[in-house]
């Protein structure tokens, strides 16, 4: 009997891992063979390097590689330096424990919102230019700067290091819960260490572990970004995931060729990111032992690391703001012309002419997402608890997959599959591929919780007669509740911002409110474009707040739920 | 910058063969048969039916428009219009392949699309869509096919009725009178403008459809063979007869916006920094843009349009349906309220779109031409005999040939 | 009043949790070398007496009064510069340094190069551990980290010694056996000692009383 309950609940636990890994696989599957020239469905069944020969000879190869190389790993670098140096420098501070509610909410800004506003932020002719013109700039139209859209995607660089930077921070504060860091860090300091080299020493080496699948996810998906990219990267040429949308979206069936072969290339430079990063991480660990033995107790690094990591956690949170803000005042603008540093006149008009189309985006987008959250949070559980063997282990790292390749490495292969079966652009398969993102964070913010859950609660519940489904439900769920919420929180959030995959998998016929703001992105209707994207802004906002509120309300009825 | 010269690329050789596909394969498609015979007979089938409209939708305007149109097409024909949202059409082009490729002939996923030039020829070269069909729509004879001959000759192409023409395009320029009163009407004076007000002009980067056609624009006036553009791109003959085109780029560039270091992505990036006041002088395929522009405040009063002095590039724009439409009846219904007095002169009114229309306005009846008086008559508009210099597309294949030796160019 | 150049003194010490006092105008001297026992039921402000003299007492708890160690005023001192060493009744080893690593952290870094390593070897012999210098710490048994945290805490050469419960996490048979190891180590080095614990067994020199 128990043998029997054991096996289907091995066979449950797969499930998590299959839905996530069976599309992931045949995208990958999808852009490997037409790099090599296979392409059943086009006709082709040989292999050749042609595709690759016609990627490398592509005018724009060598400059987006360049730039995909500078963007990504540069946002990525800047971003883990930056966080570890922020925490290191504000942990000892009665300011740490008050800032997760300010990180949380700058994450939720979704990024299309973000690069959005940041861009007409930094553009001369933008909203901090205006604030000092024509008075004490003494530019009577905008100055010809390359800010936005450099051909070294400097400006995508900062965008990814900003966005990203509070991502890691978050992720470095809940893996601070697992060690002792707090009298670790006084210890050190009680032998004379400064307290940003404490941190630096003892606590960055033990949660490091727990902070690298949250790093490679944010290698993967700097090398990989397309949101970001559009608004604020390099457009002659732009970075080689926007190069491989462009040539996936091409009627020349060649191009499907190179374009596999530009998102192998993808895939490709985030693994020798990842390796890099591997190398670096080693000689840091080795540097860190030679600064043991020297014990020198503080000096001109700490000073250096804490300011940068406070001056880009600093600016990352106050353009997140500003974004929002210029955001919403276009949204109600009326005439705002240059150089006027807010409108001339007011109007609702925007949010009244767009009211049904954000109606409509809002349903849908809502829709996809609490359907893939929901799917998410189910298979999670049951993956979770048929691993759970009582004590602690590392989160798997199969369902995690999604997040460590670029989007475009396989979002482009497995349409495909779809294809070949007539499921493309059809909602299941949308909601699918949010899966594929929802469910590795979903996963990796069940994962800890559910390890620190006491098992002596689970076992006096077995030996009161429950079965291992009833004690599940009835004691392991209900004691996660506020966990779940959060994991809920999250997963919606990642849903409503998905931009590729939705694009991709949808075929063009599913609009959300993050494909609406895209594709207004560049050009057209700033006032419209505010509307939708303010729109877009405030559903991760509303799952964040529903989520606090919700545990709120539960932690007052039940005080000694302690997770 | 001096690299080589990219030569055209197979693909250019690809519209090669469709040009003679086009001239020389005028059947009908077989499963043309299949729809009803009258007119009323097709109304009656498209009743109920799901259109798929597969449209670009970088514009708001146009994407209200086409709200507009869907919510005529279901309270007055019970059709149900959906908006494919699309930043590229040739996706959809890409779509049909793959449906063809993977045998699928029916159930298609796109029963309508937004379409010309180089997408059409090769959609029609490689068998994609379904036709003719003009001769069945009544507001067809409303057409001007003789004023606006690129109604029926899309890119040098002869459409011969696999495409209903929709709207027209003309390639205009927009400023400020107020801070530039003396615009440049020609090539040099362009050049000279540039040099005398450094970073205040630029144009959209070509892949985009309003930057390859600057090029052709530069390239109708400057190459010595004006013949040559109608015809299917020579890969020997291309650098010579292009390179009047570099020269004259090279000239420029330097003295663009960001010194040509970024290009807007596409013509509505281009106007939104004419409204900024980024640069002094936009262009754009659509004549009312300006004002557009100035209806919504966006643009001030003082914005004027105009074309070159020696005319621009004009061309329509059509709606084709692809050849495994699952909604043919619906699909032909849509085309011809595209064609209808209202929808045409809606689509007209620049408070709306302002896309110039495709009807001979002698052919109306008079209460139908009381639709069209108001709206022509704004002074952000170019004037009648600005209209009147027009200039033809050349040869299809000419659009891709010449965005890629640009990226060659400037963009490696 | 009477200032001591020699040892840890605190004077009128009040220690409040949200304007509740914990603790008021206490007064305590210590000579170096001599050890002080404070006892009292939890709650009554034994650990955040030593929070405060070791520099880490926060929010919500507030703190006035002098603390003196020979001759220096700590009470506006960060942690670090303080030098005053704690011992938790957690060891606190660094997981992710060796043994070894852990002792030659807590080395001040006046010391020279060469002499550190035999400073290291010498207290792994003093902690009656000679061969442990490579190990991972988590290979370790409850007494033998207790003594390496001990050995890391005085070769930091602290000017004083806090105890915070230090025996309470040992089993019986092995709570004597440390009890008699710290209070040998930390003699041969004239400290002034604190000490708190809520278990009479664990008292050490003067006893005072909080209740």
């Amino acid at each position: 009997m128990t043998r029997h309950s054991g096996t289907r609940w091995w066979i449950a636990g797969q499930l998590l891992p299959l839905a996530l890994l069976l599309p992931t696989g045949f995208g990958l599957l999808g852009v490997l063979l037409p790099t090599f020239g296979f392409h059943p469905g086009l006709n082709e069944t040989g292999f050749s390097l042609q595709a690759i020969n016609a990627l490398t000879g592509d005018p724009s190869f060598g400059q987006a590689i360049w730039t995909t190389l500078i963007s990504g790993l540069g946002g990525a670098f800047l971003s883990v330096g930056a966080a570890f140096g922020f925490c290191a420098s504000i942990y000892h501070t009665p300011w740490f424990k008050r800032l997760r509610a300010p990180l949380s909410a700058a994450l939720a800004l979704p990024h299309v919102s973000f690069a959005v506003g940041f861009a007409f932020l930094l553009a001369p002719s933008g909203f901090l230019a205006r604030l000092i013109s024509p008075e004490i700039s003494g530019w009577q139209q905008p100055p010809d700067f390359l800010i936005v859209g450099d051909p070294w995607a400097l400006c995508l660089l900062i965008g990814l290091a900003l966005k990203e930077t509070l991502f890691l921070v978050l992720m470095i504060i809940s893996a601070l819960g697992q060690v002792r860091a707090d009298a670790m860090v006084r210890t050190a300091q009680s032998y004379g260490y400064g307290p940003v080299r404490a941190f630096m020493l003892i606590i960055a080496p033990q949660i490091y572990r727990q902070i690298r699948i949250p790093i490679s996810a944010v290698i993967a998906s700097s090398v990989g970004s397309i949101d970001l990219a559009l608004v604020l990267g390099p457009s002659a040429p732009p970075t080689l995931a926007v190069l491989v949308l462009n040539w996936f979206g091409d009627f020349d069936l060649e191009l499907q060729f190179q374009a596999a072969a530009g998102a192998s290339t993808l895939l490709l430079i985030s693994l020798v990111a990842i390796g890099i990063w591997d190398v670096l991480e080693r000689l840091t660990g080795q540097l860190g032992r030679l600064w043991i033995w020297s014990g020198r107790r503080s000096g001109w690094a700490d000073i250096a690391i804490a300011a940068f990591g406070q001056s880009v956690a600093g600016l990352s949170l106050f353009a997140s703001l500003l974004s929002v803000l210029v955001l919403l005042i276009w949204s109600f603008a009326g005439q705002w012309q240059w150089p006027e540093a807010l409108p001339m006149s007011w109007s609702l008009s925007h949010w009244g002419s767009s009211m049904a189309a954000i109606i409509k985006l809002s349903v849908t987008t809502i829709g996809l997402a609490c359907i893939s959250t929901l799917l998410a949070l189910i298979l999670c559980l049951i993956a979770l608890e048929a691993r759970d063997k009582g004590g602690r282990s590392r989160p798997q790292i199969l369902p995690l997959l999604p997040l460590l390749l670029p989007q475009a490495s396989f979002l482009f292969g497995v349409t495909i599959l779809w294809s070949a079966l007539h499921w493309d652009g059809s909602v299941a398969i949308v909601i699918w591929t949010h899966l594929l993102f929802v469910g590795p964070y979903i996963y990796l913010s069940l994962h800890g919780p559910f390890q620190a859950l006491d098992p002596r609660s689970a076992l006096t519940a077995r030996t009161l007669g429950k079965t291992r489904w009833a004690t599940f439900l009835e004691v392991k769920i209900p004691l996660l509740f506020r966990p779940i919420v959060t994991a809920a929180a999250i997963g919606f959030s990642v849903s409503v911002t998905l931009y590729l995959p939705t694009l991709v998998a949808g075929a063009g016929r599913i609009s959300t409110l993050a494909t609406e703001t895209l594709a207004l992105a560049s050009g057209g209707d700033r006032k419209t474009l505010g509307v939708i994207a303010i729109s877009l802004t405030v559903l991760p906002f509303l799952a964040l707040l529903a989520s606090l509120g919700l545990s709120d309300f539960v932690a007052t009825r039940r005080k000694g739920l302690l997770i | 910058m001096h690299l080589p010269l990219n030569f055209p690329s197979r693909r250019t050789i690809l519209i090669g063969f469709t040009a003679i596909a086009v001239t020389s394969c005028s059947k009908p498609n077989p499963s043309a048969g299949a729809l009803p015979g009258t007119w009323e007979e097709i109304m009656a089938a498209a009743r109920g039916q799901t259109v798929r409209w597969n449209a670009w939708a970088g514009d708001p305007k146009i994407n209200a428009y086409i709200t507009w149109v869907a919510e005529i097409l279901r309270s007055r024909f019970d059709i149900r219009l959906e908006h494919l949202k699309t930043d590229n059409t040739a996706s959809g082009v890409t779509r049909l392949i793959a449906d063809k490729t993977a045998k699928r002939t029916s159930e298609g996923s796109i029963d309508l699309m937004w379409i010309n030039g180089e997408n059409f020829a090769v959609a029609k070269q490689q068998g994609l869509l379904f036709g003719p069909f003009t001769d069945r729509l009544p507001n067809f004879k409303l057409v001007d096919t003789i004023g606006k001959p690129s109604t029926i000759l899309d890119f040098t192409l002869p459409t011969l009725g696999f495409e209903s023409p929709w709207g027209m395009a003309q390639i205009t320029f927009f400023y400020d009178q107020a801070r530039l009163p003396n615009p440049p009407r020609s090539l040099e004076a362009l050049l000279a403008f540039a040099t005398k007000r450094p970073g205040r002009f630029t144009y959209p980067a070509p892949g985009d459809f309003v930057g390859v056609t600057f090029l052709k624009q530069i390239l109708s006036e400057l190459c010595a063979d004006k013949d040559a553009l109608k015809r299917q791109v020579n890969p020997t003959e291309f650098p010579a007869m292009t390179a009047p085109l570099w020269d004259y780029l090279e000239r420029l560039h330097p003295n663009l916006w960001r010194a040509a270091q970024a290009f807007p992505p596409d013509y509505p990036a281009l106007m939104r920094l004419l409204e900024d006041q980024e640069v002094d002088l936009a262009l754009a395929f659509n004549p009312a843009e300006g004002t557009t522009g100035v209806t919504a405040g966006r643009l001030p009063p003082t914005t004027r349009a105009y074309t070159l002095d020696n005319g621009t590039i004009t061309n329509s724009h059509f709606v084709a349906i692809p050849f495994n439409s699952s909604a043919r009846e619906g699909a032909l219904v849509t085309a011809n309220f595209l064609l209808s007095p209202e929808a045409q002169a809606r689509k007209a009114d620049p408070k709306v779109w302002g896309d110039p229309g495709v009807l001979e306005l002698s052919r109306l009846t008079p209460k139908d031409r009381t639709l069209f008086d108001a709206i022509l008559d704004h002074p952000s508009m170019p004037r009648p005999e600005d209209q009147a210099r027009a200039l033809p597309e050349p040869h299809p294949s000419w659009h891709l040939a010449l965005s890629e030796a640009w990226r060659a160019r400037f963009a490696a | 009043m009477n200032h001591q150049t020699s040892g840890l003194s605190l004077e009128t010490v009040s220690i409040s949790i949200e304007s509740r006092p914990l603790l008021s105008n206490f007064s305590l001297h210590i000579r170096s070398g001599e050890v002080v026992t404070i006892m009292g039921p939890s709650g009554v402000g034994k650990s955040s007496l030593l929070a405060f003299v070791s520099g880490s007492l926060r929010p919500p708890f507030q703190a006035s009064g002098r603390i003196d160690l020979n001759g220096r005023q700590l009470a506006d001192l960060p942690i670090e510069q303080r030098r005053v060493g704690v011992i938790y009744q957690d060891d606190l080893l660094f997981a992710h340094l060796t043994i070894a690593e852990n002792l030659a952290f807590a080395l001040p870094s006046k010391i020279a190069r060469r002499e550190r390593q035999e400073r290291v070897k010498a207290a792994l012999v003093d902690a009656e551990l000679p061969d442990f210098g490579p190990r991972d710490p988590a290979t370790l048994s409850g007494g033998q980290r207790a003594r390496i945290s001990l050995m890391r805490a005085l070769l930091a050469e602290p000017e004083a010694l806090l105890l915070d419960e230090p025996f309470s996490k040992l089993d019986p048979a092995l709570r004597d056996r440390m009890r008699a190891f710290t209070f040998e180590r930390i003699s041969a080095r004239a400290l002034p000692v604190l000490l708190v614990t809520h278990d009479p067994a664990d008292v050490e020199g003067r006893l005072i009383t909080l209740s």
